[in-house]
């Protein structure tokens, strides 16, 4: 999905080599359909601006594979679902993206993921700045115990950012993650006195404070009530304007009504009967949803397994 | 299975199910039997604290915790103060070497070591010092520090504690740092924290609690040891404010060497120093309790 307003996020300076998606598609094993470069005198229609390219990605947890061969491209503005059965590792392919199996013991990353046509594994990639970037939301809220404030300013202030600018950053984030009407008046409070939807929303506000490119969401809602979900949902809409969003769920109606591309992963079982997650397809989360070209989608969506 | 019950008219339906009387009986023999082991575990334990209170509330006082040593331990008089400074000080002067590189060395372990064979190597190492015998240790550092320096002083003394408290500090830094939830250090480390900054700001300020009151124990059981320093301190019958010369004392030595003594006035003295001493660590094991309740409401706040 193009972006109707044709608009190229400018948030982050991509920190090096740019792709010039014009010229320089490589043929993608994928079977993603990468438009053909535009004739010049074309009006030319806006690509799809790439900000993640996995290729051949495997992730290893002690030497066995959890999943493998995963090629996929992620653009920028859009929201891209995965979703798939338990043990399929969908979270495990979405912590690739920022780097947090740096602190698995035992987990190793193998293949090519790029960010802005930058080598996210390369030799001089500093992993904490990968993740000032490209920020995360987890399954679990976890507020740190400090209060509302302190949550949100601590990113911030690990960036350097000044202390007389603090209360509009906080002010800033707390408010695009639409909390800050519910907190404005409780900010020195503990952020572990908020419900569990709030928590969640204190979570996203903490990430959006330092700024980052893209958010990645690990099952934000799987911990929330109907009525929370929905909430982050709403905000997941709003925030697509300005940030590149990935999202895991398990909640197949959650994919659907928020996603515009969506990945089907799902676990083969090899012969030593481990588990080894795949990625089906990816497509168009309308197409998948309503024409989807691999049986096994079709099985999932239609709730015929996982 | 389905058993029917059958409730008594007028019994409430929630009331207790009738038992049987085997039941009846073992419940009761358990009952008794759990009552007595507690107060057979409590027998010593209150007999020890009312003994020594008994025979040594007597000789307390602001004399006794303040006064000089009498030369000649058959003399009456005198009191327990060199011993008194000596234990504050020495305790005082391990507590600075041993918490500080043993929370650092928790911190090695739990946040870099990991599994690696290093970490687990100090690991065990720390537990196997746990273990050794406290006289063991007074004598090390008696052949490392006092044979060579030719002298016994309130250092050696610090030293020989130090080494004893530092496993307990480094043991319980590591558990404490293990309890901090896996999701808080990654909620950090997704906001493009450093490791030191993420240990800093979020791992320490939630184990504060257990650090410290670990640390606090490991100091309690340092003012209580003997064994470290009947060979390291010497003995002093006033009070030695310098560390690093000259011969100390503490109120563990004292009651030693006072209780061993065939004269009257030297058991008497023993018993206060007693009594004092058991102040001295519940008061430790009393700050301890505080500080961990302090953290523990400021979390929760």
């Amino acid at each position: 999905m193009t972006s109707e307003d044709g608009s190229v996020p400018t948030l982050v300076e991509p920190t090096a080599i740019v792709i010039d998606v014009t010229t320089d598609v490589e043929a993608p094993a994928t079977g993603i359909e990468i438009p053909d470069t535009p004739a010049p005198e074309e009006e030319p229609e806006r690509e799809r601006e790439l900000v993640f390219e996995l290729r051949d990605l495997e992730v290893r947890y002690n030497g066995h594979p959890a999943i493998r061969e995963v090629d996929l491209d992620i653009a920028a503005n859009e929201i891209t679902a995965f979703i798939g059965p338990s043990g399929c590792g969908k979270t495990t392919v979405i912590r690739c993206l920022n780097r947090m199996h740096d602190l698995t013991p035992g987990a190793h990353v193998l293949g090519r993921v790029t960010y802005h046509g930058e080598d996210l594994y390369g030799p001089k990639v500093d992993a904490a700045e990968v993740r000032r970037r490209i920020g995360m939301v987890f399954q679990k809220p976890n507020p740190f115990p400090k209060t509302i404030f302190d949550n949100v300013a601590y990113g911030p202030k690990l960036n350097g950012r000044k202390r007389s600018e603090m209360a509009d950053i906080v002010e800033h984030a707390l408010t695009r993650a639409a909390l800050w009407d519910e907190v404005k008046d409780k900010l020195k409070q503990s952020g572990l006195s908020l419900s569990g939807g709030q928590q969640q929303r204190l979570c996203i506000a903490r990430a959006l404070a330092v700024e980052p490119d893209v958010i990645l969401m690990d099952e934000p809602c799987s911990a929330l009530d109907p009525i929370a979900t929905a909430r982050i949902e709403d905000l997941m809409e709003q925030l697509k304007a300005e940030f590149t969003i990935v999202i895991v769920t398990h909640n197949m109606q959650q994919a659907a009504r928020t996603s515009d591309r969506t990945a089907f992963f799902t676990a083969d079982v090899d012969d030593e009967g481990k588990r080894i997650g795949r990625l089906v397809e990816f497509d168009v989360t309308e197409k998948l949803f309503t024409a989807p070209s691999d049986p096994r989608t079709e099985g999932y969506i239609t709730g015929r397994f996982g | 299975m389905s058993t029917v019950v059958t409730t008594p008219p007028g019994a409430s339906k929630l009331g207790p199910r009738p038992r049987s009387r085997a039941r009846k009986v073992k419940n009761v023999v358990a009952n008794i039997l759990i009552s007595l082991t507690f107060v057979i575990a409590m027998v010593p334990l209150v007999f020890l604290v009312v003994y020594v209170v008994q025979q040594g509330a007597g000789s307390i006082s602001w004399s006794f915790l303040t006064a000089d040593l009498p030369f000649v331990d058959r003399f009456p008089g005198g009191g327990m103060g060199p011993a008194v400074a000596g234990t504050l000080l020495i305790t005082g002067a391990a507590s600075l070497m041993a918490i500080p590189l043993g929370v650092l060395g928790g911190i090695y372990l739990n946040e870099y070591g990991g599994t690696r064979p290093l970490a687990r190597l100090i690991r065990f190492l720390s537990e196997v010092m746990t273990g050794v015998p406290s006289i063991v240790m007074g004598l090390f550092i008696y052949t490392l520090v006092v044979l060579n320096t030719k002298e016994q002083t309130g250092f050696a003394g610090a030293l020989a504690l130090a080494s004893l408290m530092l496993p307990i500090v480094i043991r319980t830094t590591d558990q404490m740092l293990a309890l901090v939830p896996r999701e808080l250090r990654e909620g950090s480390f997704a906001l493009g924290s450093r490791r030191v900054r993420t240990i800093r700001t979020v791992v320490l300020p939630n184990a504060a609690a257990g650090i410290v009151s670990g640390a606090l124990l490991a100091v309690a059981r340092a003012a209580g040891e003997t064994a470290p320093l009947l060979f390291t301190i010497g003995l002093a019958t006033s009070t030695n404010t310098d560390l690093f010369h000259g011969t100390n004392t503490a109120l563990s030595v004292q009651i030693f060497h006072n209780a061993t003594s065939s004269f009257t006035p030297a058991q008497d003295r023993a018993w206060g120093a007693a009594l004092t001493l058991i102040v001295i660590v519940f008061a430790f094991t009393i700050l301890a309790r505080i500080v961990t309740a302090f953290f523990a409401r400021r979390q929760a706040a």
